[in-house]
């Protein structure tokens, strides 16, 4: 299935007034995030998270950076569908614009679910950046 | 009115603990973290509070009046401690930062006289703390780490511990009571058996400490160590007791001031116990509120605590027992009020986080305990851990919260 975009992703949940039906609908897009193949889930690919794994793989096409991640936990499998949701398919120069902190603000998500929680996410986070930067001074050289 | 034994009043207990009365996201505050970390009492906060307002001064070496106050409260909780955990002697109360500092100051210095043919024994349900350090020595130093087995159960498998103890095991570290299953292990008679093989013995007291009367001679152990945070104490301090026959020559830890004899440019000697251990300016404060969290503590009926605990084991248990894909890891018979468990098709981080919506804070995860999860071949556990000031109605509170998280994963 398509996942959604993130400004489908902030008018979703904008809609929802208590935090249950706003955790259900995490839970369902973590259900819906297509997993990654086994071969994929290595150890390079592992972004650190104490209490639950990450991986997170990516490939460059067209200018654009593609990413696919997955975790053993759903909700930080939806968490991890509402980042990609960002930076997706996006240019590195879109990618470093696009304000993460605001974006989780917005979402409401930041008090309960943050990436600061230890969930790996501020990981992935900065993971998806460097690649970016990477990525950008790639192409200027 | 609170269901509790009657020796116990749990709302005059409760009513010391300002933090309990916290709401998260408009929901009373239900913590079951206490493996953890512990809360803290008034009279410990207030301990904290009263020596900085009222004799905050460099410990030792003053010459005024607010120095000799505060050297008189610091040493004054030395003996607290010591009394606390019947030292023989109160030089042998070292302050640490915590139970991980002193295993590494004794790893630290036993690194330096095993040899390659020796041995120390640890167990499968070992923390990080009381692993890594031990492993770290021996590949220092040469010298083998043998890890004793426990049971399916979570019970230290004290059979393959007599076989693994031999002439060449030099030194054994024991968890009191283990952080991810709450196993109490038997110290005493494991102890016994290690001293008379002539091997030195550490006991990690850190979950063993706030749940029982811990007498250090009666024990035997030439190690007893655990940290002030997990006996309603404040972070960052920490004891490490040691014999004084063992600590005496111990080699020392960290060096600088407070820890000398004489120095000249190119050369120093050691202090006496306890400061050749304790270099640098020690954490007054914290050794102050620890000594208010002791007091505290002991002014409970130690027998009303255990009983209250167990009470709390026992309803979580017949509860996870009745709860429908609730499997309980640790089921040992001796166990401390460590509730960790699995629930089927739910990742324990998403138990975390829907409990935590809910107002309770457990842990998730592998506990410190990496090696130990592997050998129960689980990704972690949710833990609920419970302290002497838990209800039986924040247990119904977790179970109740549990149901939803259930659902809302289905």
């Amino acid at each position: 299935m398509t996942l959604p975009g993130y400004a489908q992703i902030i008018e979703d949940i904008a809609f929802f007034d208590d935090w249950e039906q706003r955790y259900q609908y995490i839970i369902d897009l973590g259900k819906s995030i297509p997993p990654l193949a086994a071969e994929h889930k290595t150890a390079a690919h592992l972004v650190a998270g104490c209490q639950s794994k990450v991986w997170l793989t990516s490939q460059q096409q067209g200018g654009r950076l593609q990413f696919q991640a997955d975790s053993d936990a759903v909700i930080v499998n939806g968490l991890l569908a509402v980042v990609l949701a960002a930076y997706h398919n996006q240019t590195p120069a879109a990618i470093l614009a696009f304000a993460i902190d605001d974006y989780f603000k917005t979402l409401d998500l930041e008090r309960h679910i943050s990436p600061l929680r230890g969930n790996g996410l501020r990981a992935i986070v900065a993971r998806i950046i460097s690649m970016a930067k990477r990525a950008q001074s790639e192409i200027s050289q | 009115m609170m269901r509790s034994p009657d020796s116990l009043n749990l709302e005059a207990i409760r009513a010391q603990f300002p933090i309990l009365h916290r709401q998260i996201d408009g929901k009373p505050l239900v913590y079951l973290d206490n493996a953890a970390t512990t809360q803290k009492p008034v009279a410990v906060i207030q301990a904290i509070t009263d020596f900085y307002t009222q004799c905050n001064a460099n410990v030792h070496r003053g010459a005024h009046q607010l120095a000799d106050e505060a050297t008189r409260r610091f040493e004054q909780a030395r003996d607290t401690v010591a009394s606390f955990i019947h030292a023989a002697n109160r030089n042998e109360v070292i302050w640490t930062s915590g139970t991980t500092e002193a295993i590494n100051i004794v790893a630290h210095g036993m690194a330096q006289r095993l040899q390659p043919r020796d041995e120390v024994l640890v167990t499968e349900m070992e923390h990080h703390a009381n692993l890594v350090t031990w492993q770290q020595a021996c590949l220092r130093s040469g010298a083998s780490l043998k890890i004793v087995p426990i049971d399916d159960n979570g019970a230290l498998n004290t059979e393959a511990f007599s076989r693994l103890l031999t002439e060449r095991t030099r030194m054994v570290a024991l968890p009191h009571v283990s952080n991810a299953l709450g196993t109490i292990n038997p110290i005493k008679a494991l102890t016994a058996e290690a001293k008379a093989k002539g091997a030195l013995v550490l006991i990690d007291g850190a979950q063993g400490i706030a749940h029982g009367a811990v007498d250090v001679i009666d024990i035997g152990a030439d190690f007893y160590v655990f940290s002030g945070h997990k006996l309603f104490g404040p972070t960052g301090v920490g004891v490490l007791w040691g014999k004084a026959e063992v600590l005496h020559n111990w080699p020392v830890w960290q060096t600088g001031g407070e820890m000398i004899a004489e120095v000249s440019y190119q050369t120093a000697t050691w202090g006496e116990l306890p400061n050749r251990l304790e270099a640098g300016t020690p954490n007054i404060a914290g050794a102050i509120g620890l000594a208010a969290a002791i007091d505290w503590f002991q002014q409970l009926d130690i027998k009303a605590v255990q009983a209250h605990e167990r009470a709390l084991l026992a309803h979580a248990t017949k509860l996870g027992q009745a709860f429908a894909g609730l499997q309980m890891v640790g089921t040992a018979p001796d166990k401390i009020g460590v509730f960790s468990f699995l629930l089927q098709g739910c990742h324990p981080a998403d138990i975390g986080f829907i409990l935590d919506r809910q107002g309770i804070a457990i842990r998730t995860g592998s506990h410190c305990a990496q090696p130990l999860m592997q050998r129960l071949g689980l990704p972690g556990t949710a833990r609920a851990s419970f302290s002497v000031y838990n209800t039986l109605d924040e247990v119904d509170a977790l179970f109740l919260a549990l149901h939803k998280t259930q659902q809302m994963l289905a």
